[in-house]
Parts: C-alpha cells; structure tokens; sequence
C-alpha cells in the first residue's frame, strides 16, 4: 500500500498541472462568483476544462464523494481537490476561495432582507423568486428518481417515499428518519449485492 | 429577532445536521425549517422561503443560504458562527475520509452505503421540495410559476437562474 496515492496523477498517466496555494484560493473564488443558481457545473467547467487540475474521471469521481460525505457538497469539492494538491493548507485555500467572498455577499442580501424584507415593492419579486426556487428543488427531485424509475427498482422507491413521507407530510425529526432509513436502506443495498 | 441562546441552539443545529447531510444540504432544509419556523418560531413559513430562495439565485454556494437564516437571528455574528457550523465540521470530516477513500474503492460497505444513502437522500429532496413550495404557492400563478421552473430545470440545459430571474420578474409585474 503506496502512502500517499492521493498526489499520483490517477487518470491516463498525463501530467495535471499542479496549482499553488493561490491558484486553488483564486480558482475557487471564480467558480463561487460565477456560480449563479448553482456552483458544481461551473466547477466542472474550470477544473476539467479550463485549468485541467483533473481530468473527467476523477472530478466524476471526487463527486461521487461529495455526494456521499455529509454537507454542502461544493464545500468538499472545495476540500477534497485542495487537499489532493496542498494537504490541509490546499483544502483551507480552496474552501476560503469558495466561501469567504460568497458569504460576504450573502450577509449584505441578509442585511438587505432584515431591513427592507417588508417593503411592499419587494413583496412581489421575493414571492415570484421563491415560487421559482420551490421549481427548483421539485426539478432535483426529479431527476434523482428518474433513474430509479426507468429501472423499475422498487425497494429503493420505497425508502425514497418512506424520507419524504416521514420528513414532508409527517415533519418528524429528521435525526430520527436518518437513524432508522438510512440503515434500513444500506442493509438493503448489502444484502443486495452479496 | 431572537435571544443569544437562540443563535448558539441554531448553530449547533446546523453543525450536527451538516454532518448527517448526505447528499447535500438541501435534504436537511424540512429539519431547519422545523426548528427555525415551528419550533423556535423565529421567522415565518414565508420569511424562510424568501430567504432560500435568495440563496438560490444569490452567487456562491446556495447552502449559504442557511447563513441568511443566521442573520435573521443575531445580525452579522449570527450569519458568521452560522458559517463557521456549517463548513468546519464538514470541512474536517471531508479531509480525513478523502485520505483513506480511495483505500476502500471496492470494499462491499463503501459501494452498499454509496446506494443505500442514495434513495433516502432523494426522499428528503422532495421533502424540501413540498417545504419550499407550500410556503411559497398561495396562489395559481405561483403555483404555475414553480412548475413552469421545474419544467425548465428538469429538461433545459440553461442555466436554471434564469428561470428565477423570469419567475422573479413575474413578481415583481405583480402577477403572483
């Protein structure tokens, strides 16, 4: 066992380029600020195609593990790319680029919100958008299920429904859900694949 | 606005519900909502949408949004210790796992817990999405405004801000 297979180049054997401290704080900065409504797909546009830190393989795999980590999954992009490069300092850099200025911004929305939420001009606008952000999610939904649908998997639709029961019409705790769903579901997916 | 204790309850929240949020933090947005709105009673059903929905199509991660929900609670600390609980916790949990992954890329646990998470995660999506549009859909054409965006999510490539930005006009012409 290698100790440190992470800094090997794991795609065709070609050479990434390696970024500094700096490029993996700046990198992430302009991914956060260009990432209106959404950060991944333009993630994938500036570390695979533009800067080539990674090629499609492993920026598809590194986000088969931020889906699977718990939190905001652009948030361990942020870690795991800048940690592959730079160790702790790199994911530090990577994940202040990301956050730092976008958190800035949303503490003026917040600050905005706070004093002129009320206002009746901005009533209408703030409905619309959250009508919009509600299509959103429904949209997410969608297409996370489509898959299991088209391949007629029953069981996993079932604990799909069970979560959004439990949680959605029921509004149990979600700490419980998890406790109970999520064993139950990768007990399944186990006894599945043995 | 609410006392300090209601800060640190809230950051602690969302410290530990990041760290059960697999498969990203709009599952735990039903969780939030529960605590903030029907518990804590801190903000209403609707102020909560508003302030999702400005984290959509505000740039940056759209999970900052929960920092919003700080703000509303204690003003600039409030959105900053909300920040602080949101990514460090995660952020440490990230470095270590992204260390020895790679390690247990065949291992039966790994693959079954990679499509056990994946149906719940789904469920919880959905939750958000009931959540979100039951606060946000009082009338017909807010109603036919979130279905009109999620048609245009689900099957465009555009760039689903500009579907908010429409959604948001719409708005403010007074139609919602």
């Amino acid at each position: 066992m290698s100790s440190m297979p992470e800094s090997l180049p794991a795609g065709g054997g070609l050479a990434h380029p390696v970024p500094s401290l700096a490029e993996l704080l700046l990198g992430f900065l302009s991914v956060a600020l260009s990432g209106f409504g959404g950060v991944m797909p333009f993630a994938r546009r500036e570390f695979v195609e533009r800067r080539r830190w990674l090629d499609e393989r492993e920026f598809a795999e590194a986000l088969a593990l931020c889906q699977f980590l718990p939190g905001p999954n652009i948030v361990n992009m942020s870690v795991i790319v800048g940690s592959r490069f730079r160790g702790v300092a790199g994911a530090m850099a990577a994940a202040t680029g990301l956050v730092v200025v976008p958190l800035f911004i949303m503490m003026a929305c917040g600050a905005l919100y706070a004093r002129y939420g009320d206002l009746e001009v901005l009533r209408g606008p703030l409905a619309g958008l959250a009508a919009g952000a509600a299509g959103l999610l429904v949209a997410m939904a969608a297409k996370m299920v489509m898959p299991l649908v088209r391949e007629r998997k029953a069981s996993p639709l079932l604990f799909a429904l069970a979560g959004f029961v439990a949680v959605g019409l029921l509004r149990l705790p979600l700490y419980w859900v998890v406790l109970v769903l999520a064993p139950l579901s990768i007990g399944w997916a186990w006894w599945k694949l043995r | 606005m609410s006392d300090q204790s209601g800060i640190g309850d809230f950051a602690l929240h969302v410290a530990l519900l990041s760290l059960i949020a697999v498969g990203g933090v709009n599952t735990i947005v039903p969780e939030l909502h529960r605590q903030v709105v029907e518990v804590q009673g801190a903000l209403t059903s609707q102020q909560f949408a508003d302030l999702f929905a400005i984290g959509q199509a505000a740039p940056g991660p759209n999970v900052l949004f929960v920092t919003l929900i700080g703000w509303q609670l204690a003003g600039a600390t409030g959105a900053l210790l909300t920040a602080a609980a949101l990514c460090i916790p995660t952020c440490t949990v990230a470095y270590f796992v992204t260390r020895v992954w790679d390690r247990f890329k065949h291992a039966p646990w790994r693959v079954a817990t990679e499509v056990g998470v994946v149906p719940v995660t789904i469920g919880f999506v959905a939750a958000s999405a009931l959540l979100i549009a039951q606060a946000a859909d009082g009338s017909v054409t807010a109603f036919a405004i979130t279905a009109g965006t999620a048609a245009f999510s689900y099957f465009s490539k555009f760039n689903p801000v500009w579907a908010l930005a429409v959604a948001a006009a719409l708005g403010f012409a007074g139609v919602v």
